[in-house]
């Protein structure tokens, strides 16, 4: 038996045979040119009812979290808004669900699918709560599981929110890889695929993100059948998407058409996500600005083919809060609300709070996650850490942030300000990427309805921003 | 040098990839560093300290790599108590 060449060249050459291996479906069988693809066949296919779904996240103790209404945070920002102004704010409990986060939801599915084609384990590179969540519901489906992370920087120090989150996984029984930084984990995850024959339980696949959209279902259904009226805003932590893509299609799928979905995400930019340096300079190892923005802009980037999270098709606005905002913010949770909960789960809390003090009173804005806390994942351990690698903390200005540099945590609430990206400056990048990939001279008319669909605009407006000398 | 036995709980290190055969389109700082993987499982034979060694991971899998710790354990904590977030949310103005 001849030895397979492992080398890094040779496995990334391998990538797409490894691919359609690993995750069970052809994407050749939706790909009409290199922008185009069917993306709703795709997500059809996958072939799950969404009753079906509902079923199968509740065998795994996912679903059907609470949603509270954050009474005390409400009125604190009725008292710093305008007559009339600050939007009853409620709370998705996603910490509820087993392994303490949404992306439970995002794994369900995808494992519960690898156990019917028969695949004996799940793989998934991730640092966040993926991994977790994959590994929880590998448990309940009797698969294997293996957890590819980047953990540490060339001195061997890791976060303490990453530490926590491997712990968690080994906890769960499962391999634990644990890599230094930078993007060469996408080979280590291909050698993983073609040595185990496992699911590739990618965060990025129609599986991952139908999981998602029971979460955008109940928002609207719990807060229907309490408050009689849809969320006028459905506020979601970006990083690669697919908490957005597949809680608005649920929203949708709900008929609430008129519930405005808005990102968020922490302002990290400047730090380079590949630095060696700057990796432990940053607080918040998702739902920022260096996963979020790149993947609203250009979906494809991602370990499969073709990407199932596609935010820029179903979002209205998109937030920037700062990392001190976010820790302010998680402190005055636990003191008004008396939950604890993790700071990067109230990412989009914080951007909630800006926007609720805008709205109206009679509005209603929904936090769509939380996920659990504890040692490592808290605000405390992330912000004495932040001190230790030489970053300023302090009380002052959010206004003075400066990622990598200083983490400023607000005086008072009305600090709490976010900041709007512009989102047809978002939309100019998305095609600009797109004509880096195919150039704009070659796009059809059957590529100019695609990318109007996958930027939420009209193929008038693409026609009219056409990336010029790309 | 003791010998630890075959069968403890053990982490290894393993270099994947030197500086020369990294990925292209690193930043600087990160291109001068190899790439290095660490993995905790169980001894499959008697072995020291900084010798090549064979582990069973917690799924069966074996990996290879240098011994580095026994009885790897978590240590993170809360870390050391920030002031700046005991005044948040006790001051009248946000109770």
């Amino acid at each position: 038996m001849s030895a397979r060449d492992n080398s890094y060249s040779a496995v990334m050459a391998r990538s797409n045979e490894i691919m359609k291996a690993s995750v069970g479906m052809d994407y050749d069988d939706y790909i009409s040119s290199p922008i185009a693809f069917d993306y709703e066949r795709m997500m059809r296919d996958t072939g799950y009812s969404h009753e079906e779904i509902v079923k199968i996240q509740a065998e795994t103790k996912v679903g059907n979290t609470p949603l509270f209404e954050l009474r005390r945070l409400t009125e604190a920002v009725r008292k710093i808004s305008e007559p009339g102004k600050g939007a009853r704010i409620l709370l998705k409990d996603e910490a509820a669900n087993a392994s303490g986060s949404f992306k439970a939801r995002r794994a369900a599915l995808s494992v519960f699918e690898a156990a019917k084609k028969g695949f004996k384990g799940v793989v998934a590179a991730t640092s966040g709560n993926y991994g977790a969540a994959v590994a929880s519901q590998a448990n309940q489906r009797g698969l294997k599981c293996i957890v590819i992370q980047e953990v540490y920087d060339s001195r061997g120090v890791g976060q303490p929110e990453i530490i926590e989150k491997g712990r968690k996984c080994e906890a769960y029984g499962a391999e634990v890889i644990k890599l230094t930084v930078g993007p060469e984990l996408f080979y280590i995850h291909l050698l993983t695929l073609e040595q185990t024959g496992f699911f590739n339980a990618s965060l990025y696949t129609p599986f991952g993100i139908r999981g998602v959209e029971t979460l955008g279902t109940e928002i609207v259904e719990q807060v229907r059948a309490r408050y009689g009226q849809d969320p006028d805003a459905v506020i979601i932590t970006q990083a690669g998407g697919g908490n957005l893509t597949g809680t608005a299609r649920g929203i949708l799928a709900a008929g609430a058409h008129d519930t405005r979905i808005v990102a968020c995400s922490v302002d990290l930019s400047g730090l380079h996500m590949a630095s060696d340096t700057d990796f432990n300079k940053k607080s918040f190892t998702t739902g920022h600005t260096g996963f979020g923005v790149p993947f609203a802009t250009w979906p494809d980037r991602a370990d499969v083919p073709r990407n199932a999270a596609r935010s820029l098709r179903y979002m209205d606005e998109y937030q920037l809060v700062t990392q001190g905002e976010v820790f302010y913010v998680t402190e005055l949770l636990t003191k008004l609300e008396g939950i604890e909960r993790g700071p990067a789960g109230n990412t989009s809390l914080t951007a909630a709070v800006a926007m609720a003090r805008q709205m109206d009173r009679d509005q209603i804005v929904v936090v769509q996650e939380t996920e659990y806390t504890g040692a490592g994942k808290h605000h405390n351990s992330q912000l004495s850490f932040a001190r230790e690698n030489g970053i300023k903390v302090y009380v002052g200005d959010p206004a003075e942030n400066v990622p990598g540099k200083t983490i400023v945590l607000p005086e008072r609430l009305e600090q709490v300000r976010g900041k709007a990206q512009d989102m047809d400056s978002l939309r100019h990048s998305y095609l600009r990427n797109a004509a880096k990939r195919h150039p704009v001279e070659a796009w059809t008319d059957e590529d100019i309805a695609f990318l109007a669909a996958d930027i939420k605009s009209t193929p008038d407006w693409v026609r009219a921003s056409l990336p010029q000398g790309e | 040098m003791a010998k630890i036995e075959k069968g403890s709980w053990v982490e290894i290190e393993h270099i994947v990839l030197q500086p020369e055969e990294r990925a292209q389109n690193l930043p600087e700082d990160t291109k001068k560093t190899p790439y290095v993987m660490r993995l905790s499982g169980f001894l499959t034979t008697d072995a020291e300290i900084g010798d090549e060694v064979t582990v069973k991971s917690l799924i069966g899998r074996e990996h290879q790599g240098i011994l580095k710790t026994v009885n790897p354990s978590y240590n993170h904590s809360f870390g050391p108590t920030m002031a700046e977030l005991l005044h948040i949310g006790i001051d009248k103005e946000e109770a």
